[in-house]
């Protein structure tokens, strides 16, 4: 109960500390969301109207690396900036730009598979009327992009979902440092296992309410579009 | 100036769909300007001939010659309306621009003009798609024209359009078609036919049955089939 | 793509100085809230930054032995001394102690309240066939318990799944386990007096002198990993070393307990 009222005395306080964590879980992720969507989204449309043997591996490996632990990414990352590791010199390790790197590994294949679904269904329509009108290889990508914009929200909001609440990959490249790469999910990792269960549940709740937010807002601005036939 | 895609000569076009040829060696050619109609019954082929000559479907076999080019070639000389109107998620406005960018870069007027033509000036800022089935396909059609095509293919673009926009449509081809413009038409309306018509085409069976003026292909069709056709009779 | 990684970094790194380092450490002095205490006086002190990164002891020696980090401060000696002579330590100091303690439901059911020693207390929890929440990471706990089993001529593992549970995980991790399942678990007493989800579970087991838990300081070589804060690195340790550090050591309490012992030399 007492954890209870003190996660409430630190939200109605606006506790610096918690205010820190939570500014940085929103602004890794957003960055690591900015960076997989511009990898994401093209790689995912091109998948879907290019034809070369393979494309259909390709898809495949992307849908499999959706399902990929966030762990097993945390490692790899780790492993790569590790100081005796092959980019260890660029010293990333223990900072947020290797918690954005991780994500951007981690939702990069969601933002792509998700994309990929999403341009094929579009492209079925558009393809002849494309083909007729002459349009190909980056305009033809830049329009589906264009087109498919409301829909694409829903993927670059599965990416931000993962990326926001995820633990197993940022712990191990950021560390879990106080005021540098603390996060929402770290921060309710370590509540729970100093046993500050209450506290880690008013965390998650916190997190929940961020993640209904923002939710709200996407689903808002798609009934908005369908309404107008954009979507 | 003489059109750069005459004559067209398609000679032995096969198309196997699963195991069943659904165009059976087409021999044809088309050196008039003016519009040509493809008529025939359903499933004869019209509407897979018309896209083999667009490029859209590659034959199992056979030639298709426009002018002095082949099918892929040609593409940029041609345009072609479909008969679902296939529009961006865009304005009406914006839905030209794509289709045109260096026109509307160099000279937007020329996007108001095509719309006024076929009399969407005022729905310029409405989204493409929250328009009628009619108003969708007058925009595809102006759409389509923005290239100056020499070569205009449409398949069944007015079935099932309300008669002003039909109307408004025919008119517009046939403006088209004087200007030089060569216009061949997928239709199975027999009114539509008989008011456009220079030359017909009759399909049957995936093979050119008949080919001749209209004038003459409407007062003495030479083969059983088209008889029965123009009775209005089914045919399968 | 590099631009956007090298905007990522501009954007979200605080300014790396030449006088921050990393402290790879045990859990316990982590989760027990220690550092919160120490580190602002540190900063105080000797302006630097201390970003300490808490996993356990095994891990921390190997995430070291990669280079990533400048100080280990950890809780297993032997582990610790073989680190310095494979020449990854510069040296290794004694800094502070505290002990380990069994704790377990209050209901006792395996009576350890009443054994001799801890040797006695394991063997209890064995014939009892009462449940044992073991970490199972190779951390400094995990491996100052195997060498109790040892000790007290018991291959717990046999028994893995059934009453020997091994969680794999960090020392409250463990315990959230423990308590959750009635089960003793061997902890730190640090860990434990900061643990706030104790439910009926209480101290079962403690005092006997083996279960001296002695905490050590090492600054990672500069000659197997030259990218490593050495300057920064002997600062810290000698901060911790010295007096005003052990003073500090001896002032920190939780719940009026002190959780520290210092004893360097």
């Amino acid at each position: 109960m007492d954890s209870l009222v003190e996660a409430f005395r630190l939200i109605i306080t606006l506790d610096a500390d918690l205010f820190e964590i939570l500014w940085l879980s929103v602004r890794v992720s957003l960055v690591a969301l900015f960076i997989s969507a511009i990898i994401g989204l093209p790689l995912g449309t091109w998948l879907a109207i290019a034809q070369f043997p393979g494309r259909k591996f390709c898809i495949l490996l992307l849908n499999a690396l959706m399902g990929m632990p966030p762990v097993v990414v945390g490692l790899m990352v780790y492993l790569l900036l590790s100081r005796s590791g092959p980019l260890g010199w660029m010293g990333l390790l223990y900072t947020p730009t290797a918690m954005i790197i991780a994500q951007v590994v981690l939702i990069t294949p969601i933002i792509a598979a998700l994309s990929n679904q999403v341009i094929e269904h579009l492209h079925q329509e558009y393809s002849d009327t494309f083909y007729s009108m002459g349009v190909t290889g980056r305009r033809a990508v830049a329009a589906y992009l264009v087109d498919a914009r409301y829909a694409l929200t829903t993927c670059i909001l599965a990416g931000f979902g993962r990326a926001i609440a995820e633990v197993g990959a940022v712990i191990i490249v950021g560390g879990n440092i106080d005021h540098l790469t603390r996060v929402m999910t770290t921060a309710i990792a370590l509540e729970t296992s100093k046993g500050n269960l209450t506290l880690a549940l008013a965390l998650g709740a916190i997190l929940l309410t961020l993640s209904l937010l923002v939710n709200a807002l996407v689903i808002g601005v798609r009934e908005y579009a369908a309404k107008r036939q954009y979507a | 100036m003489p059109n750069p895609l005459l004559p067209i000569r398609i000679s032995d076009l096969r198309l196997i769909k699963g195991d069943r040829p659904v165009l059976g060696g087409v021999d044809l050619m088309i050196d008039t300007p003016g519009i040509t109609v493809i008529m025939g019954p359903n499933g004869a082929g019209k509407s897979l001939l018309l896209r083999c000559l667009h490029g859209l479907i590659k034959p199992d076999q056979g030639h298709i010659t426009l002018g002095q080019l082949k099918v892929p070639e040609s593409r940029s000389w041609q345009a072609m309306v479909f008969q679902q109107p296939v529009l961006l998620r865009r304005t009406v406005l914006q839905n030209l621009a794509f289709a045109a960018p260096e026109i509307a870069k160099s000279s937007p007027q020329r996007l108001l003009q095509a719309l006024d033509a076929v009399n969407l000036a005022e729905l310029v800022n409405q989204p493409a798609r929250m328009l009628s089935g009619g108003e969708q396909q007058r925009l595809s059609l102006a759409r389509a024209l923005l290239s100056k095509p020499a070569l205009l293919l449409l398949d069944e673009a007015t079935a099932s359009l309300d008669p002003a926009s039909v109307l408004l449509i025919e008119s517009l081809l046939k403006a088209q078609s004087a200007h030089g413009t060569k216009v061949i038409l997928v239709s199975h309306d027999q009114g539509q036919a008989r008011r456009m018509a220079d030359e017909v085409v009759f399909i049957s069976n995936g093979q050119v049955a008949e080919q001749g003026p209209a004038k003459e292909f409407f007062t003495s069709p030479e083969t059983p089939m088209a008889q029965a056709y123009l009775a209005g009779e089914l045919l399968f | 793509m590099k631009n956007l990684f090298i905007a990522a970094t501009l954007a979200l790194s605080t300014p790396s100085l030449a006088d921050t380092i990393i402290v790879q450490s045990t859990t316990s002095t982590k989760n027990s809230g220690f550092y919160d205490y120490l580190l602002p006086m540190i900063k105080k002190d000797t302006g630097i930054q201390v970003n300490v990164v808490a996993v356990g002891t095994g891990q921390a020696i190997k995430n070291a032995r990669r280079c990533d980090g400048d100080v280990l401060l950890v809780h297993a000696k032997e582990a610790e001394e073989k680190f310095v002579a494979d020449g990854y330590g510069e040296y290794r100091q004694d800094l502070m102690y505290n002990d380990f303690v069994i704790i377990g439901p209050d209901t006792d059911p395996a009576d350890v309240a009443g054994a001799s020693d801890v040797i006695d207390a394991l063997q209890r929890i064995e014939q009892a066939g009462a449940k044992f929440a073991s970490r199972g990471d190779d951390s400094g706990t995990h491996k100052k318990e195997r060498a109790l089993w040892q000790e007290a001529g018991i291959d717990p593992v046999e028994g893995s799944g059934q009453w020997y549970l091994e969680t794999g995980s960090g020392m409250g991790a463990t315990l959230n386990t423990g308590v959750g399942l009635s089960a003793y678990v061997l902890t730190d007493r640090a860990t434990w007096i900061t643990f706030a989800n104790k439910q009926d579970a209480v101290i079962a087991f403690e005092g006997d002198p083996t279960l001296f838990n002695q905490y050590g300081v090492i600054p990672v070589s500069a000659e197997k990993c030259p990218s490593v804060n050495r300057e920064g690195a002997e600062i810290f340790a000698r901060w911790l070393l010295s007096e005003t550090g052990q003073a500090t050591i001896v002032s920190y309490k939780v719940d009026g307990k002190q959780l520290f012992f210092p004893n360097a030399n």
